[in-house]
């Protein structure tokens, strides 16, 4: 049996940085940052440590039909947007809705109904709790909405693994077209989840950038002074598919996925292996599923999230796979600009690798002040010349739990 | 002070139309719910809600399958303010 190569022939975003993926990707390699101080009033009303966030730019209930609108989660909001663009992109293929599938993740799932439905129980009593409750907060609802969107029956999958997600998901997709569950799948993740719950949490835990004072710098992957990660929000979309089925239609290819890594660490419910064991191997399984050597990679796009344990870890983990090589390879922290998207990043991520690859060119890593010599990737605050030859590319995502995620992009 | 018909039947397209999208020169007494209207089970029940809390009346679970048509229901929440 050959194994069927997978294309990419539509993007969609909705990020901190545009309403849509060419906005967003024009924002980045801009140099542009898409946090901000937080205008809600909850921010002071609970005195939150952190009063900054990366916002998507456009609220999706601003782009869809009022009706769609309120019977979704703003993650699902997110997530039908970027579909939807992806899906246009793509130049609406035909598909029998048997041979479409659906793999779209979220880290967290609808915790702003969730929530809001518990203010309303507490304040109204259970009455006034609304029906569409259940199906908005469900992890699976954007999965299931763009299923029944897009009219896609071949399958509607969701894995959630954290801030993996939406990597596992787009190499989920990769094995199912290969397997030939489907011809086409929309695929991608989601979140929604700038809430004061969560803010509080992840500020509790340590893991948030403090720079209230200097949000658009806050998060600084890479420099010495890096104190944690900025939140984020959005969702992004790809079509993929049988680069057979996108010939015979004549459709655009943005590059080929040639390959995906999914491992776990058991090692720690939120800290990396500090080995990266997990992390080197599932960068060599998506190179082998890629028929690929270490050599042959040209362009990453690193997890990097401005932690200060976390891009150490994810340099020794690359170092382990590329040796010293991995220095001179033009690396991307792109969370510099978008903040992070948790369940939702990875699908970003892939779009801008994506649009690397087509346009030669890897995108900035803005705010590098004194970059710390523990992670002596090659970034730079401008955009990097991939040059004239073939180009292969890495997407990487880590996720609580131990999850580890890596796509692997070729030119098209 | 009790709203007459008209007022309920204003109200009640208002959470119709912010509902479904219907318009709200679609909502007449007459419209079936279902048939006409094309209003699904949960969406009904999001009506109900949202009605109760804008009229101030209690709609009983038992009560909902007897609200045929919008006129029902406008029937059913005048007789029953308090």
């Amino acid at each position: 049996m050959t194994t069927k190569r997978i294309v990419v022939t539509g993007v969609g975003a909705s990020s901190p940085l545009g309403g849509t993926a060419p906005e967003s990707w024009v924002s980045l390699l801009r140099g542009e940052s898409g946090a901000r101080t937080l205008e809600h009033d909850w921010v002071a009303e609970y005195d939150l440590p952190v009063t900054f966030a990366a916002e998507a730019r456009v609220r999706p209930d601003t782009v869809l039909a009022r009706p769609i609108a309120k019977r979704l989660d703003p993650a699902s909001q997110f997530a039908l947007v970027a579909a939807m663009e992806a899906w246009a992109d793509a130049g609406e293929p035909e598909v029998e809705p048997e041979r479409l599938g659906i793999d779209f993740a979220t880290g967290i799932g609808g915790v702003w109904t969730l929530l809001d439905a518990w203010d309303t129980l507490r304040e109204k009593g259970p009455r006034r709790v609304m029906p569409m409750t259940v199906p908005m907060l469900m992890p699976n609802a954007a999965a299931g909405n763009l299923s029944l969107h897009f009219g896609a029956r071949a399958y509607a999958r969701t894995v959630a693994s954290a801030c993996a997600s939406s990597t596992e998901s787009i190499v989920n997709a990769v094995e199912h077209l290969q397997d030939g569950l489907a011809d086409v799948v929309i695929t991608g993740g989601t979140e929604s989840a700038i809430h004061p719950i969560t803010i509080a949490a992840f500020a509790s835990m340590q893991a948030l950038s403090r720079r209230n004072d200097d949000p658009a710098t806050a998060s600084r992957p890479c420099s010495i002074d890096r104190d944690g990660f900025v939140m984020g929000e959005g969702a992004g979309a790809l079509v993929l598919e049988t680069e057979e089925h996108a010939k015979a239609r004549g459709a655009k290819i943005y590059a080929y996925v040639v390959g995906g890594g999914v491992t776990a660490d058991s090692y720690h419910i939120t800290a990396n292996d500090p080995e990266g064991h997990g992390a080197s191997r599932a960068v060599r399984m998506a190179l082998e599923m890629a028929g690929a050597s270490p050599d042959d990679v040209t362009h990453i796009n690193a997890h990097a999230t401005s932690t200060p344990v976390g891009d150490p870890n994810e340099y020794q983990a690359l170092h382990a796979v590329f040796g010293d090589r991995v220095d001179d390879i033009v690396v991307s922290a792109t969370k510099a600009s978008t903040g992070h998207l948790l369940g939702g990043t990875g699908a970003l991520e892939a779009i801008f690798t994506v649009l690397a690859l087509r346009d030669r060119v890897a995108p900035p890593t803005i705010n590098l002040t004194e970059q710390d010599p523990e992670v002596p990737f090659r970034i730079s605050g401008d955009p990097v010349s991939l040059g004239e030859g073939a180009q292969l590319a890495i997407s990487n995502s880590f996720g609580f739990g131990g999850h580890n995620a890596v796509a692997a992009f070729a030119s098209a | 002070m009790a709203l007459t018909n008209d007022e309920v039947l204003g109200g009640l397209a208002e959470l119709i139309t912010d509902e479904t999208g219907i318009a709200a020169e679609e909502v007449a007494l007459e419209k079936s719910f279902t048939d006409d209207l094309d209003i699904d089970s949960i969406s009904m029940m999001t009506i109900v809600v949202n009605a109760e809390e804008k009229f101030g009346v209690t709609i009983p679970d038992d009560e909902v399958k007897n609200l045929k048509t919008v006129g029902d229901a406008v029937t059913f929440i005048v007789s029953n303010q308090s």
